[in-house]
């Protein structure tokens, strides 16, 4: 009966001897970080690998077995879905984030202004980005609905339509109509980032221009825009990826239609992966999105000269 | 003459476009609200109504009861809570490591760290789910604080360590002459000085978790476990969406995130620009 308790007070010993120890103590503060990260991030990108040599799927009669690179070979030469999704991803991804980029920019810009009422403006320009895709697409499922929707009664009364459209099962106008709402929630993100690089300007650097006889638009190309360089490298990175992978928005929009016109790569992997449950396929789709993103990543950070005083 | 091309100016290039952006993004909100006073039937009237008339909140009651979304609001709370919670203590203590000590493999850590930024979250769905079913964690919320942890931490960790770089080391000595130990100082001593910055990562932290869809649809099944997002998703049916009721649904979705981004937005603009999110 004492056993336990006699080697229970011994383990706390030495926990509390390892507490003290200057050596051991920085690695028992990071350990259970690093030992969730390496089970939970490492260890499944692994497995994501080696899935995608299966042939693992939820309806496979005899089991999952290794078949090589069967599924990539698959999805290169007999996919044809694969082969929409890729232009409708680069289509999604460069017109999202050079359109928030853009007006991001501009709200920015008109936020760094003082005037009245300016905290109020503020915290509503940034509210969308709280709001999570699967809200993003309720509010916009109001406007966009065919026969109720706002938008479609503002339009008519306007005098600019006269048939309602169906916004999101219109082949012409599924896709401007869920990179709009995307884009109501992506702004945010950007004109944060530059206010807060804005903010880092000096004014003197205004005034001096301003005496070298600087229009406001000089101002912007000669001073603000070099000012914002890094922050714009990073945040269109960041967003670069994040739109790439964006899930939630386009799969409760449009579930990827319709007739395959909102799937993007992430949408087909989700697809065949958790709807359909052919594991390995999904994994190779995976697969894929990680090499493309990591190309990626490496070629624009290599572009940009950025990251090399990581650890100043 | 003068004064009227200086007002048309900065109504040309400064109010015209700021109304124009502030319209853009409240509109969704106030129509949604709008929508989610009105009754089911003058939702579905082919003679859209601009005002509700009369305005009733009978859609909140019956999406908070009957809807389910009591439970699926508790399910949110707990699941974003208890993340938040591991998400800031794991930061904090991994942040004191990494300014307050030279240990060998600080460099590869961060390294660690700053790579799981670059790799996209949908890749580990597939593993983690078989992974979790295996275990027997999926369908229960700890999969997914589990899930929100491990995601979350790493940029935290980043914040946290220039939150505490900038507390002198003095202090923690002074502490320790005294007689506390490493583990005082850092709940005692670091956690009240950060706390500023602490609570604004915290509420950031929380908005993450509670809007996070993707892993919520994919580990959890029953309905009895349901976060917001996911049960907002089921609301729509095949055929039949009540729009009131999905209304009212979103607004109750929004509060949270809303009240408290409306809260943080500030310390968060100024933590950006102190360039706390650099390193």
């Amino acid at each position: 009966m004492s056993q336990p308790s006699v080697s229970g007070s011994a383990t706390r010993g030495k926990i509390a001897k390892l507490l003290r120890d200057e050596r051991a103590y920085p690695y028992l503060l990071i350990a259970p970080s690093l030992i969730l990260i390496l089970l939970l991030m490492f260890v499944p990108l692994f497995s994501v690998f080696k899935i995608s040599l299966e042939n693992y799927s939820m309806n496979q009669l005899y089991g999952r077995g290794f078949i090589g690179l069967k599924n990539f070979q698959d999805i290169l030469t007999n996919d044809p879905i694969f082969f929409r999704t890729i232009p409708v991803t680069i289509r999604w991804v460069v017109i999202e984030v050079v359109l928030q980029l853009v007006f991001g920019m501009i709200v920015a810009l008109l936020l760094n202004r003082t005037f009245k009422g300016r905290a109020f403006a503020r915290a509503a320009m940034f509210i969308p980005w709280a709001v999570s895709g699967v809200l993003t697409t309720m509010l916009w499922l109001l406007i966009f609905n065919q026969h109720i929707g706002l938008l479609n009664d503002l339009l008519r009364k306007l005098g600019l339509i006269h048939d309602s459209v169906a916004w999101l099962a219109n082949p012409g106008t599924v896709f401007g109509s869920v990179l709009l709402a995307e884009l109501w929630r992506g702004i945010p993100f950007f004109a944060i980032t530059l206010l807060a690089a804005l903010q880092t300007i000096p004014p003197e650097i205004y005034e001096s221009g301003k005496v070298d006889g600087c229009g406001p638009v000089r101002q912007f190309f000669l001073i603000t825009l070099p000012f914002l360089k890094e922050a714009i490298v990073f945040a269109t990175l960041m967003r670069a990826i994040w739109e790439f992978n964006n899930i939630d928005m386009i799969f409760t929009m449009t579930g990827g239609g319709p007739v395959y016109l909102t799937t993007t790569l992430p949408i087909y992997m989700m697809q065949s992966a958790i709807i359909e449950g052919n594991y390995g396929y999904g994994s190779a789709l995976a697969v894929i999105i990680f090499i493309i993103l990591m190309i990626f990543t490496v070629t624009y950070l290599a572009m940009n000269k950025f990251g090399r005083s990581i650890d100043e | 003459m003068n004064r009227l091309r200086k007002f048309l100016a900065s109504a040309l290039l400064f109010y015209i476009p700021l109304i124009a952006m502030l319209l853009f993004v409240l509109i969704p909100f106030l129509w949604t609200v709008v929508t989610s006073l009105k009754h089911e039937k003058d939702v579905l009237n082919a003679v859209v109504q601009y005002l509700p008339h009369p305005a009733t909140f009978q859609n909140y009651i019956n999406v908070w009861k009957a809807g389910h979304f009591s439970v699926y609001f508790l399910n949110s709370l707990l699941v974003s809570a208890t993340s938040v919670v591991a998400i800031i203590v794991l930061s904090v203590l991994n942040g004191y490591a990494l300014t307050r000590f030279n240990f060998r493999g600080k460099q590869l850590f961060m390294i660690i760290l700053l790579c799981t930024q670059l790799l996209p979250a949908v890749i580990f769905l597939i593993p983690l789910f078989l992974t979790f079913k295996t275990v027997g964690l999926i369908n229960t919320p700890l999969s997914l604080v589990v899930f929100y942890v491990v995601m979350q931490v790493p940029f935290n960790t980043l914040l946290m360590k220039g939150f505490i770089s900038n507390i002198p080391k003095q202090i923690d000595e002074a502490a320790m002459v005294d007689g506390a130990t490493r583990t005082t100082v850092i709940f005692k001593i670091i956690l009240p000085l950060i706390l500023p910055g602490l609570v604004a990562t915290a509420s950031f932290a929380f908005i993450g978790c509670w809007n996070e869809f993707i892993a919520a649809f994919t580990f959890i099944t029953s309905s009895k476990f349901f976060t917001i997002p996911v049960g907002l998703k089921f609301m729509i049916g095949e055929y039949d969406v009540q729009y009131a009721s999905l209304a009212a649904g979103s607004v109750i979705g929004l509060v949270p995130a809303v009240l408290l981004f409306a809260y943080v937005q500030k310390y968060l603009i100024q933590g950006l620009g102190s360039g706390s999110v650099k390193g």
